[in-house]
């Protein structure tokens, strides 16, 4: 039974690892808020949905079709709606609040497309919904393919963001886009790059929580909710902290479904980023700065 | 008191004056309508006493506008009327106080954070608890409170806010608050004590909304969590605020009215593509009128000005 609950917590805690990578690089190199990143995840779920149902196209092909999709939906937006925000800030702070305005904005307006194609109704679909036996315990093979999957990406952005030029580019702008420009770094496009990225990443997590999960169009405020706290109890910025944080999020989550009260969950994530604020504000991994 | 400060005196006694006076004159639409508004305008005013001189965005305000809505479907059959409110009030500044020593000592974004899913976690527990524990979801509202009634209670609140809004602007927390929002390092410098003065008037800004929120709730006569926690409530504080211009305590309601009478209109015609519709409103005011209509006066007036004087 733990051992259930456990592997089944792990591949939640999977999901919202790779949610919170997309949103570390949105944030941390950036510099947006993006409070309507949830919403992209939910519209990448109905295009997997979609798909699946409607052409009967396999998820799987969805997840390479639907992240090339997001990354430019994703740039676009940042180039027409962000970009003029950037250049009119004075200050991080006031670009900060400037993107949360906007993007609260943006998350009505694809909130209401969503609502008025779909209605408020929820959806799931049968995907390799058969179950496997694992050391005794017995767990769906689409969440096992959906933790398998997300440990294949997060892997591979991090070889990326540290293996390649582009991705060292990004990762300093993350750390100093002054000092950044100063070494001949891109920062508007290195930003754009990641905004992007972040974009791509947080569809891919879309199609994946398809798979497992019953959704609808309200979902989308819980994802970035849950991303956000994610982000700060992995410390602004840093990729490894937001997966530890990530796996102990959907840990703390499923323990406290089955073992306590599954109505509990959001007051659950909410204890837990409490404790955070109240002892280490800079993130389980973040150093003491800003 | 010079002359020009007394006769804004009286003018806006007068105002208030001609305001209470509505009832008499308009019928049950114009009445709702006119609630509608006095609501928005006790709201939005109340959002930007707390975000306007900090810069902080609170997503919040629906949080507490429910919680006062549900103290009242609680009690209201119950308790008298005035005990109602006095409860409301003292559950909301918990809540407040609870959420402002939590989050306003670290960085604003952190509370925008917070702020951003509180109405989904109140709804969420007050959902867990009703389904749990009382085993109903969803009660009747059913208080002898006439429409007429609810109104002139909003108005005496807003008249409050603003007289409250007023005083504040004129004391030593005024003062601090603003130094907080042009440089809180400097403002820690010079002795203030940063974290109390944001916690208190956090907690003064959602008593009026939890007080806007108990009063509201005879108006529906039914309310589930899915009622009182509504997530446009907070974006549409949000947006009047704004389009009216937080820095200035008569801004809010300059933005309060026009849209309040904009998504009437919406509301009717597209009832199921408002919240795209609302959206996008939001947007083109972020991008075009960042310091709200107060704002954009005051800059054409000083544009004027320095026109002529360089003539």
């Amino acid at each position: 039974m733990l051992l259930e609950v456990t592997l089944s917590g792990a591949t939640l805690g999977g999901m919202y690892a790779l949610v919170a990578l997309g949103l570390t690089l949105q944030y941390g190199v950036a510099r947006i808020m993006n409070l309507s990143y949830g919403e992209l995840l939910v519209a990448a779920a109905f295009a997997a949905l979609w798909f699946y149902t409607g052409v009967a196209v396999s998820p799987l092909v969805g997840l390479i079709v639907v992240p090339p999709l997001a990354f430019a939906l994703s740039f676009g937006i940042y180039r027409v709606l962000l970009q003029p925000l950037v250049r009119r800030a004075k200050t991080r702070d006031a670009l900060e609040v400037d993107s949360i305005l906007a993007t609260f904005g943006l998350l009505f307006v694809i909130q209401g497309v969503m609502l008025a194609i779909f209605g408020g109704a929820y959806f799931s679909y049968s995907f390799l919904a058969v179950p496997l036996q694992i050391a005794g315990a017995t767990v769906a093979a689409n969440r096992l393919l959906a933790l398998v999957l997300a440990v294949v990406i997060g892997v591979g952005l991090y070889l990326g963001l540290t293996r390649t030029r582009i991705g060292t580019a990004v990762r300093a702008v993350a750390v100093d886009p002054v000092a950044a420009e100063l070494v001949a770094i891109d920062v508007r496009t290195a930003s754009a790059l990641a905004f992007a990225l972040g974009g791509a990443l947080v569809a891919a997590s879309g199609v994946l929580v398809s798979m497992f999960l019953t959704f609808n169009a309200n979902l989308g405020v819980v994802f970035t909710l849950k991303a956000l706290v994610v982000v700060i109890m992995g410390g602004v910025g840093n990729l490894l902290g937001a997966l530890i944080a990530g796996l102990l999020l959907g840990l703390v989550e499923n323990y406290v479904a089955v073992f306590v009260d599954p109505g509990l969950t959001l007051a659950a994530t909410y204890a837990i980023f409490l404790i955070v604020l109240l002892v280490r504000p800079q993130g389980i991994l973040g150093r003491a700065s800003r | 008191m010079t002359v020009r400060d007394g006769l804004i005196g009286v003018v806006c006694l007068a105002g208030v004056a001609l305001l209470a006076g509505l009832p008499f004159v308009v019928a049950d639409y114009g009445l709702s309508l006119a609630i509608n508004i006095m609501s928005y305008t006790v709201l939005a005013t109340a959002w930007s006493l707390f975000s306007g001189p900090t810069r902080y965005v609170s997503l919040a305000t629906v949080a507490f506008f429910g919680i006062g809505a549900y103290t009242t479907a609680v009690f209201v059959e119950a308790l008298a009327w005035p005990l109602v409110l006095l409860i409301a009030m003292a559950v909301g500044s918990v809540v407040a106080s609870l959420v402002g020593l939590a989050t306003l000592r670290l960085s604003g974004v952190y509370f925008v954070i917070f702020s951003f899913g509180l109405a989904e976690l109140v709804r969420q527990l007050v959902t867990w608890f009703e389904v749990n524990k009382t085993r109903t979801l969803g009660r009747y509202v059913f208080a002898d409170i006439t429409a007429a009634q609810i109104y002139w209670q909003l108005l005496a609140l807003a008249v409050l806010v603003f007289a409250i809004g007023f005083l504040i602007g004129r004391s030593r927390l005024g003062l601090a608050l603003r130094a907080i929002g042009d440089d809180e390092t400097v403002a820690r410098h010079s002795g203030i004590d940063v974290t109390r003065a944001k916690v208190a008037l956090f907690v003064l800004s959602t008593v009026f909304m939890t007080l806007t929120g108990a009063i509201m709730a005879p108006r529906w006569t039914y309310i589930d969590p899915a009622i009182a926690f509504n997530p446009v409530v907070s974006f549409t504080v949000l947006i009047m605020a704004l389009l009216g211009g937080v820095h200035r305590l008569y801004g809010p309601v300059l933005g309060v009215v026009p849209l309040a009478l904009l998504f009437e209109y919406l509301l009717a015609r597209f009832p199921n593509h408002f919240s795209i519709m609302v959206g996008l409103v939001f947007i083109v005011i972020v991008y075009l009128i960042p310091r709200g209509v107060v704002g954009l006066v005051e800059d054409t007036v000083r544009q004027r000005t320095a026109a002529k004087g360089a003539a």
